[in-house]
């Protein structure tokens, strides 16, 4: 089952989604990338065509592993919160991590393994914090839906929904220095960066964030 | 009564011997006393020779050169009639026109391992020194000698990188000794339903197989070839225990169930009653007519000894440290012999090792044979690695 609708995703008018683009400007050409959770290959593909990157990838379910196989990515069947723990310091210069934190049994340890493993880290999530979530709650009474996340509270897979403002404080937790963020609109367009916080918080569907260690 | 047929014509004996010395419709190269083997038992074969088969045509820049490596029973005759049995090459299902491993773009290479019986050096070969079949004279092998021999052969038809290495089984375990022993020759390697070791349960099904063979009075401690006779018994229950390890309880239940064999009711009787026995009696008396049972010693001995983190100081990813071959690992789900957990544990040590890995496990009933069988998913994710190393390797003109 996958974490999220990502045909309801804004897509560029070349077709690729918005959130994926803007991880992949976040990337140093010719980087050393894992993605964790890289469901059909999309984003590794497109990280190998725009940004001439060494790809990897791990992804849970076995139909999307053997899809990107097939397509001649480097790609595993493994679980973000078991499997990570084999790799080696310092393997990657990039691990990304896209629309599946809230899937994660441990998203803080998955974090600190993204960020042990590579350099950097990318984390892109569905913003939990934005005004159609808060308002279903408020004024509806029942678990938000909406159409990227659309499952009911008992069959969904997303067991770790965060908000931006969250997300910043898991990254003051655990010591890690936020290089970039950038808010994506439910249009799929990044909100004015001298937005404050909260404006983010609530009206950014999506954030995407650059990490890196502090040394 | 086991239905397998004990008597065994000179002219049938001379036949297997002239195979092992002289295969049929295949290439042999021999090495000299200038070329020794040195094994991993210590001691120099010399000289010897490796069958082989090839397919399409090696390129000008001598890169698209793919070794395939055979199982246990298997041998080089891998897309073509064999010439005992007259059957279809064992993996025409991936090699030919239009199947991912097409020879009008790759010069495929499939050789009879050291050990084997369909013409490269083995217990069933011709010992230079004395005129006689080796018998248990022939020193025992490796996988790694299998793979060193392999290599002498790539040497020897002038290429000096492999773009493929691939195999399943035993082949598969030669694909990943290729690729810890000779890092820089293998640019892609398919090690397919195998394991860096071979585990305490599949020795222990091999040592029953062995047993077999050797309580077999006609074995005669392994002399058959020059007191007569031939442990077709032996060989035969060995190769009916190892085929039900091939496959799944699964797959024997729909294809056979608890039907009887041409009959309505049990014979009360120790007769084939059930058609599983029936399969199971057909699949070891055709195998002893185109196998040695000293050879089956041999490479059964060479899977149990073969365990690539032992003979890198005890790390598996040590075997694999620095290396840039890119790796596609398959497993099937049914798989009991070399489960999907042994080529998770490869997996692992490769990415330990920051080597480019894909692995895939494709959801079969047909155990582990399902790796000679017709997996269309399987042959997806082999045809999708390979364009994938292609585009890599500059194959088709353009990086």
């Amino acid at each position: 089952m996958p974490e999220f609708n990502a045909a309801k995703i804004a897509r560029t008018s070349t077709g690729t989604r918005v959130d994926l683009v803007l991880v992949s400007q976040m990337v140093a050409r010719g980087a050393k990338v894992l993605d964790v959770g890289c469901g059909d290959g999309e984003l590794l593909h497109l990280l190998g065509e725009s940004r001439d990157v060494d790809g990897r990838g791990i992804e849970l379910s076995r139909e999307g592993v053997n899809e990107c196989v097939a397509k001649g990515l480097a790609v595993i069947q493994g679980d973000a919160d078991t499997d990570l723990g084999d790799y080696p310091n310092d393997a990657f210069d990039y691990v990304i991590l896209s629309q599946t934190l809230q899937a994660t049994r441990q998203p803080r340890v998955v974090l600190e393994h993204m960020l042990r493993i590579g350099r950097h880290a990318i984390v892109s999530f569905p913003n939990f914090g934005h005004w159609t979530v808060r308002s279903q709650l408020l004024f509806a009474g029942h678990m938000p839906q909406t159409d990227i996340l659309p499952y009911s509270w008992y069959d969904t897979p997303n067991i770790h929904h965060c908000t931006i403002k969250d997300f910043v404080q898991l990254c003051n937790a655990i010591d890690v220095k936020i290089e970039k963020a950038v808010a994506l609109n439910a249009w799929g367009s990044p909100l004015r960066l001298s937005a404050p916080w909260w404006f983010w918080n609530l009206f950014g569907e999506q954030g995407v964030f650059l990490l890196s260690r502090k040394k | 009564m086991v239905d397998i047929q004990t008597q065994h014509t000179q002219a049938a004996r001379g036949e297997a011997v002239r195979d092992a010395d002289r295969p049929r419709d295949s290439l042999i190269a021999t090495f000299g006393p200038d070329k020794p083997l040195k094994l991993d038992a210590g001691v120099l074969l010399s000289p010897f020779q490796i069958a082989y088969t090839t397919y399409g045509a090696l390129n000008a820049d001598k890169s698209n050169a793919v070794m395939v490596c055979h199982a246990l029973t298997g041998d080089q005759y891998v897309a073509q009639v064999h010439p005992v049995t007259g059957k279809n090459g064992w993996w025409e299902t991936l090699i030919g026109p239009g199947k991912p491993l097409d020879p009008a773009r790759y010069f495929i290479i499939c050789t009879n391992v050291l050990g084997g019986c369909m013409g490269s050096s083995g217990p069933a070969s011709t010992n230079p020194a004395t005129g006689q079949p080796w018998g248990l004279e022939f020193p025992v092998v490796t996988v790694r000698d299998m793979v060193r021999a392999q290599a002498m052969l790539v040497d020897h038809l002038g290429i000096e990188t492999l773009f493929a290495v691939v195999g399943g089984s035993m082949g598969g375990m030669q694909v990943l000794q290729w690729a810890a022993s000779y890092p820089e020759r293998v640019f892609a390697a398919m090690p397919i339903a195998c394991a860096t070791r071979h585990s305490a349960q599949n020795i222990a099904f091999h040592e029953v197989g062995r047993q077999a063979i050797m309580a077999d009075p006609e074995w005669h401690g392994g002399r058959y070839h020059l007191e007569g006779g031939n442990p077709r018994r032996g060989l035969g229950v060995a190769r009916m225990g190892a085929h039900i390890t091939y496959l799944s309880d699964a797959a024997l239940h729909r294809k056979f169930g608890r039907r009887f064999q041409d009959r309505e009711n049990p014979t009360f009787s120790f007769d084939a009653d059930f058609e599983v026995e029936s399969y199971l009696r057909h699949q070891g008396s055709t195998f002893v007519e185109r196998f040695d049972a000293n050879s089956y010693l041999y490479l059964t001995r060479a899977m149990d000894y073969f365990d690539l983190a032992a003979d890198a100081g005890g790390t598996l990813a040590n075997a694999f440290k620095g290396t840039q071959t890119r790796f596609c690992v398959i497993s099937f789900t049914s798989d009991w012999l070399f489960p999907t957990s042994e080529s998770r544990a490869t997996v692992h040590a490769l990415n330990a090792a920051s080597a480019r890995v894909s692995f895939a496990e494709i959801v079969t009933d047909k155990g582990h044979d399902a790796f000679l069988l017709d997996e269309p998913e399987m042959f997806g994710i082999v045809r999708g690695f390979l364009e994938g190393a292609r585009k890599a390797r500059g194959l088709d003109g353009r990086k």
